[in-house]
Order: C-alpha cells, then structure tokens, then sequence
C-alpha cells in the first residue's frame, strides 16, 4: 500500500518575504506583507513585467531580510500562471541561482514547499527558495477578458490575487517553524466545465486530500490550529464543508479557506473571493508564517488547490480537473 | 458522487446573477444609449445632414464615445453595472474592438493590437456577414418569384 504522507526531516523556514497590490493593501491581511505596490505595473510597461517585478522585489526582500546572497542558496523552485511560467523564470535572469519551474496552477506554493522540503530533507540541498506567483492583470489578459472589456462576472466567479509569496527553507538553530510533513495531491475530476466556479471544479479534490492525510496520520483534525484550503473562495469553502459533513469527517470548525481570508468579501468587489498562485502563497507566507512565530497557532495544515484548465480545454468544453497538494507546518 | 450528482449540488447552491436587477439596470442603460443615439440623429439633421446621412453620423458618434470611454477606463465600469444595457446597442461592439487592441498593445501593432483586435468581436462580423449574405440570396429568389419587393 502505497505511504500518502510524506515525513520530512530537518526542513525549516529561514524567512519569509510577501508583495500584493492594491486590492491586497485594502484587504484584511494587509498589515502581513513586506510591501504593497499600489501601482499595478509595478512601474514597468506590460503586465508580464509588471508580475516578474513583483516577484523579483520579493526574492529581494527574502534575501535581506534573511541576510543572504544568491550564493548561499542552493536551489530555487516556484512558478506563476502565466504561459510557460514566464514571471517566474524572467525573474532568476539575471540570479546566479539553479532554478525548477514548477506548474501546478493555483497549487503551487504548496508544490515548491514539497519539493524544496524533499530537496532539503534528503541533504541534495541546504537552503531552497520556494515561491509562487499571480496578478490580476497578466491572469485576466491570459484566461479571460481584457481589462477594459465591460463584462459582468457571476457571484461565484473569483479575484486572481496579485501577489508573490517567497519561502525560503533552510536548518538553522533560529528557525521557529518547521515544514513537517505533506500529502503530494492527485488529480480529481469532479466534472465541473463552469470556468466561473472553479471552487467547485477543486473543493472535492481538496477534500480528498484531507481525507488521504488524516487517514495515515494519527493526528485529529483537532490538533491543528488552522486547516486551510488554497483558493476554493467561499463558494468552494461552503462545498467542501458540505463534502466533509456528507463523509462524517469532523473539522472542529477548524478549516478556512486562503481566498477567503485575503479579502473582505463584503466590502471588497471580489465576488466569491480571492484565487490565483499568489492567494494561497501570501497568506502561508504573511499571515500563517506570521501566527506560527508568534506562537497564536502549533500547527497548521495548507492544502494547495488548484485548478488544471487553459482556455482552449475550456473552449473545447472539457471539465476542469484539480488537484490538491497539503504541506504541514509546525512551530517549534 | 458521480459528476451528474455533484453538478446538481453545486448547481443548487451556487448563487444566482440578479437576473431581475440586471434586466431593470439593463433597460435603463440601453434605453439611454438608445434616446442618445436619436437625440444625436436630430442634431445632425438640424445641421442639414439627410435623414441618412444622419443616422450613420449618429452610431458613428457612438462607435466613437464608446472607444473613447474604453481607452480611459470608464466603459468598463459603466458596463459593469449596466450589463447588456451597454454591450448590445453598438456601444458594445465598439468596446469589444477597442478593449483588446489596448490591452495586446504590448506585443506591437501587428501581432498585437491587429491580431488580437478582433478577438471578440470577431465571431459578430464573420456570422453576421454570412447571415446577410444568406438574406440576400434568399430576398433576390423571393423577388424574382414575386413574393417580395
């Protein structure tokens, strides 16, 4: 049978660092980032730009915040939503860094930490750069309408966060939080085709994920302070509960949902909530990171979700499959 | 859960656009755009523009203020709100031309703004041609078999 959890050994977060943007300075998180750039280009000329910017600016902070070059890091892996992961890529030009580019949609932040912890773990690496990515405008020109295109979004649709979180994992004897454990997700077709509730297309393969996790650990959903889910938005979040109470599984009114936190989903126009790379990669870098070495949360379960769609599968009227990666983090 | 059992779940509580609102908004907006659209028509005509002529100045003004309000970000927000108040008088069209061609300006004038400018608007014009080419043929038939004219 196969092992679901991955157990990880000696992988520690050094620091973190997160950038957003104007929605994300007027959310309630916004206190938690490093910098809020209220100009949507980032002071560049394309959006592409724009998004590489953001991201270079939160490498950036990483590193002098943990007071470290280039050289003292041994890997990067992170990734963006952008076509071939350009914002990430275009970002380690000028990095004296090896680089993996990663594509795991939405997911992603919790992909790198997987894959930046196993590199870590088994001593390949000594210190990884884990980073996602999304921004509004990049995502809007590439999955859907350009910005100036006066259309109406239904209530279930989504917000793409602008944002860049960086985690940076490394061992020393500083560090407060420990990346303990993870679940690699598996591809879950619920056979939702609406590319405007992609909270639906992913809270089963969220769900499923949890489910895997709690089955092999003999923790109770009650051990964690925080259970949050990526970006279902409340739409997904409200779905998942419903799944969760159809299999008797018990949260403990534990479980959140990223996209729901980054914003004021009453006063914000951001219909069901946040969703992108960078949802789910600010609020684990800002606010989780942030609770952790406070000591106000032990423990907290993310589980990435994303969902796997380009525009022509949506054309071609295919379901949106989604997968979900959970990745377990501890204070020490 | 098979997929028809989790779309009927999914489909019963997700929640609904406000068709009714949006129907209100929507005839309010369009009947605006429309009342401008005729008050333009009598202004060119009371500066001596024919009957005709000053119709196609009329929806060229509107072609007009609708790309122009595009390119300094407000149509979008008027849209929002109004619907299809806005999208189906010609003001729509227009917006629907003029949105891309900003946005892909970035990846130069042919593989961009020329390429890409059509790429909602683009299925109006192809099919709207065909239908009228149809209409034609069909109407010269009928003609000639004296059942029109």
């Amino acid at each position: 049978m196969r092992n679901e959890i991955l157990h990880f050994n000696n992988v520690f977060i050094e620091n973190t660092s997160c950038v957003g943007g104007k929605k994300e300075s007027e959310g309630p998180l916004s206190a938690y980032f490093d910098m809020l750039e209220p100009d949507e280009y980032f002071g560049k000329d394309t959006w592409e730009k724009a998004e590489s910017e953001m991201n270079t600016r939160a490498v950036n902070f990483l590193l002098s915040k943990a007071k470290l070059d280039y050289s003292d890091i041994d890997l990067s892996c992170g990734g963006d939503l952008l076509n071939q992961c350009v914002a990430t890529s275009f970002v380690l030009k000028n990095c004296d860094l090896p680089y993996l580019g990663l594509y795991g949609a939405c997911s992603t932040m919790a992909e790198s930490l997987i894959i930046g912890a196993v590199f870590k773990s088994s001593n390949f690496a000594k210190r990884v750069l884990c980073f996602a990515s999304s921004h509004f405008c990049s995502a809007e020109k590439q999955y859907r309408f350009p910005l100036e295109y006066g259309g109406q979004r239904t209530p279930t649709s989504q917000s793409t966060v602008t944002g860049c979180g960086a985690i940076l994992l490394g061992d020393s004897e500083k560090c407060r939080v420990e990346v303990k454990e993870a679940v690699v997700g598996k591809i879950v077709d619920s056979g939702v085709t609406d590319v405007n509730n992609m909270g639906a297309a992913m809270a089963e393969a969220a769900v499923d994920t949890v489910i895997r996790y709690f089955g092999e650990s003999n923790l109770s959903p009650d051990a964690f302070d925080i259970i949050a889910t990526g970006d279902l938005g409340r739409e997904g979040y409200e779905l998942a509960c419903e799944l969760f109470k159809r299999k008797k599984f018990e949260l403990f009114g534990k479980y959140t949902d990223c996209g729901m936190l980054i914003y004021d989903l009453e006063k914000q126009d951001v219909h069901a909530g946040g969703s992108g790379c960078g949802c789910s990669a600010v609020v684990t870098a800002g606010y989780f990171y942030d609770k952790l070495i406070r000591g106000e949360a032990k423990e907290i379960l993310l589980i990435g979700t994303g969902a796997l769609l380009n525009p022509n599968t949506v054309f071609q009227k295919q379901s949106i499959p989604a997968v979900a990666h959970l990745v377990r983090l501890s204070a020490r | 859960m098979t997929h028809k059992e989790y779309k009927k779940m999914t489909d019963d509580r997700a929640k609904r656009s406000p068709t009714l609102l949006n129907c209100i908004k929507a005839f309010v907006t369009g009947g605006l755009i429309c009342v401008l659209g005729q008050a333009l028509t009598v202004l060119y005509q009371e500066l001596g523009a024919s009957v005709e002529l000053s119709k196609t100045l009329s929806t060229i003004s509107l072609v007009v203020l609708a790309g122009l309000l595009t390119g300094i970000g407000v149509f979008d927000v008027i849209a929002k709100q109004a619907g299809a108040g806005t999208l189906v008088p010609i003001t729509g069209f227009s917006n629907a031309v003029t949105a891309p061609a900003i946005e892909n300006k970035t990846e130069g004038f042919i593989n961009g703004v020329g390429a890409k400018m059509f790429v909602i608007a683009g299925p109006v014009i192809v099919y709207g041609t065909f239908a009228s080419a149809v209409y034609g043929v069909m109407y010269y038939f009928l003609l000639r078999g004296g059942l029109a004219g």
